[in-house]
């Protein structure tokens, strides 16, 4: 296990060495700082729509993080050479992977805690109430999604070149969030093959939209049971331990030279 | 060296002259814009009325806290021939169906817990939320009149800011000046908030004038129901300027514009039951005047 971590702890340090967090960082601040200085009709208590900016930045921003922190895992050891003597150690490939899945997952979790705190500090602002026990879902929820997607990346980062595979896990992500809920709608109007394999496509993508709490934080909705939390959790860690494994049963074979 | 430095210099001049004879030509273009100094209209060029479009639906979206049909649902409930999609009975606190219909699957049942499933409106002064999609709908479409005169709506029934809402009413006026909604929604405000009864009625006067101008050569009903003649706008014009002129003490006056919204009355029987008690009242008045 410490193996593991200490893979883990140079993935964590990575990313506070590297300036994209940062500038992703400011950047949300910059647009949320203009979005606040917005007047309308002379009401300074409007909070839904500098929430709503605000909360899209951070899922923009942080699927930015995830997917480019862990695209970049195995392709630079490999680029760089560092594989070799890092295999040299008394570690096993499916520690390394492992230890670069924690690594990005724990840094994605850091930074996305960051985002949320910004984000609490503007609402709170304009609110003068604090529901921590609802960004404490959000985020949690959040970061679970994060997981899937870091885990995805990194399994397609032993099966593809680094661009194709940024590329890829950006349209498959953006595209469950935007219309993975609402393919079985679709499949009903369409006739057959096409109806089964929309709806089989449906049941085997992890829905990255169950993690999306952003509507029910912009206008103020009460918590998610916290059972219903509880199982999502649950699904994303299933989802998170396939694609794990089979970056593991890919990675194992893979020639690193 | 020398060449190169004549060279640069050639090509300063060149740039400086192709800016001279740009520079005109643009300032005529963005003089023709209809939304000259709005850098977002700009970027957008044509495609605005459509994100404008977006933002409205938007700020109903925020009006129901969230719970609305996506492009999706809508599609689906067209073809089911769904009643009542955006206003089903309000929520009463349990789960309800309502567009979304019953679950298809356990995961279209579990994705309701994280997603808004109740239809609810936003209440009191929480409606300011909605506020800043109609002001960004305004400002990339300003042809757009539903824009402004529901905003002004908002404005002064729930947060009483007639002031803002009269602002935002001539700030549609400049581009579109003869809007008779417009004109009819500012002496609203002048009759009911301001209490300026000369300025309401020379408002609801200019609002009439352009409804002949603007509504009168449209046909009463057409096919399929777009481009029809507002009738409901002109009752609402005559029934302001009778409200205006009663409340002015000029019943007479008063009595006339009853008269002539009766002929064109949805229900003319309501405004009978009006014209009876306004000659009640003025035979009282010359009952008291003959005393």
């Amino acid at each position: 296990m410490n193996k593991i971590f200490a893979v883990a702890g140079v993935v964590i340090r990575e990313l506070y060495r590297r300036k994209d967090f940062y500038v992703l960082f400011i950047l949300t601040v910059l647009i949320t700082g203009l979005m606040w200085l917005m007047n309308f009709f002379h009401d300074d208590r409007i909070v839904r729509f500098i929430k709503e900016i605000c909360l899209m930045l951070i899922w923009i921003f942080s699927l930015v993080i995830a997917v480019t922190t862990a695209a970049r895992q195995i392709p630079s050891e490999r680029e760089s050479r560092t594989i070799f003597p890092l295999l040299a150690k008394p570690i096993t490939r499916w520690q390394v992977m492992l230890g670069k899945f924690i690594g990005c997952w724990l840094a994605c979790g850091v930074a996305l805690l960051i985002f949320y705190i910004f984000f609490g500090l503007v609402s709170a602002s304009r609110e003068h109430t604090l529901p921590v026990g609802a960004y404490f879902q959000a985020f949690w929820l959040h970061w679970q999604m994060l997981g899937i997607v870091v885990a995805m990346t990194l399994l397609g980062s032993v099966a593809l070149t680094p661009a194709a595979n940024v590329t890829v896990i950006f349209v498959i992500s953006i595209g469950i969030l935007s219309m993975g809920g609402f393919l079985h709608k679709l499949a009903e109007h369409m006739t057959e093959p096409s109806a089964s394999i929309v709806t089989a496509i449906y049941f085997i993508i992890p829905h990255l939209e169950l993690f999306n709490m952003r509507e029910l934080i912009i206008h103020d909705w009460p918590l998610v049971p916290w059972l219903d939390a509880f199982a999502a959790t649950g699904y994303g860690l299933a989802y998170m331990c396939f694609f794990l494994l089979a970056a593991c049963l890919v990675f194992r074979r893979k020639a690193l030279n | 060296m020398r060449k190169a430095l004549l060279s640069m210099v050639l090509l300063l001049v060149i740039c400086f002259s192709i800016e001279a004879w740009l520079q005109p030509r643009y300032e005529t273009r963005s003089s023709r814009e209809e939304t000259p100094g709005n850098p977002l209209a700009g970027m957008l060029g044509d495609g605005r009325k459509m994100v404008a479009d977006y933002f409205y639906v938007e700020a109903d979206v925020y009006f129901h806290s969230g719970y609305y049909p996506s492009v999706f649902d809508q599609a689906r409930q067209q073809e089911e021939q769904d009643s009542d999609v955006s206003h089903p009975s309000e929520g009463s606190g349990e789960e309800e169906t309502g567009f979304m219909g019953k679950p298809l699957d356990w995961i279209d049942a579990f994705g309701r817990h994280f997603i808004p499933s109740r239809h609810t409106h936003l209440q009191g002064e929480t409606v300011r939320e909605m506020l800043p999609w109609m002001e960004l709908s305004a400002e990339l479409d300003p042809q757009r009149v539903q824009t402004y005169v529901v905003t002004a709506y908002w404005l002064r029934r729930r947060l009483g800011k007639s002031a803002e809402a009269e602002d935002f009413l001539r700030e549609g006026l400049r581009s579109t000046p003869h809007s008779p909604d417009l004109l009819y929604a500012l002496g609203q405000i002048y009759l009911e908030d301001r209490k300026d009864y000369p300025h309401a009625k020379n408002l609801f006067l200019a609002a009439l004038r352009c409804w002949h101008e603007v509504e009168e050569p449209k046909p009463l009903k057409t096919e399929t129901g777009e481009g029809v003649r507002n009738t409901l706008l002109l009752e609402q014009i005559l029934g302001g300027l009778a409200e205006d002129e009663e409340a002015a003490g000029n019943l007479n006056q008063s009595l006339q514009y009853l008269e002539q919204l009766k002929t064109n009355a949805s229900d003319p029987a309501g405004v009978q039951q009006q014209i009876d008690e306004l000659q009640a009242k003025i035979k009282a008045g010359a009952g008291k005047t003959n005393r």
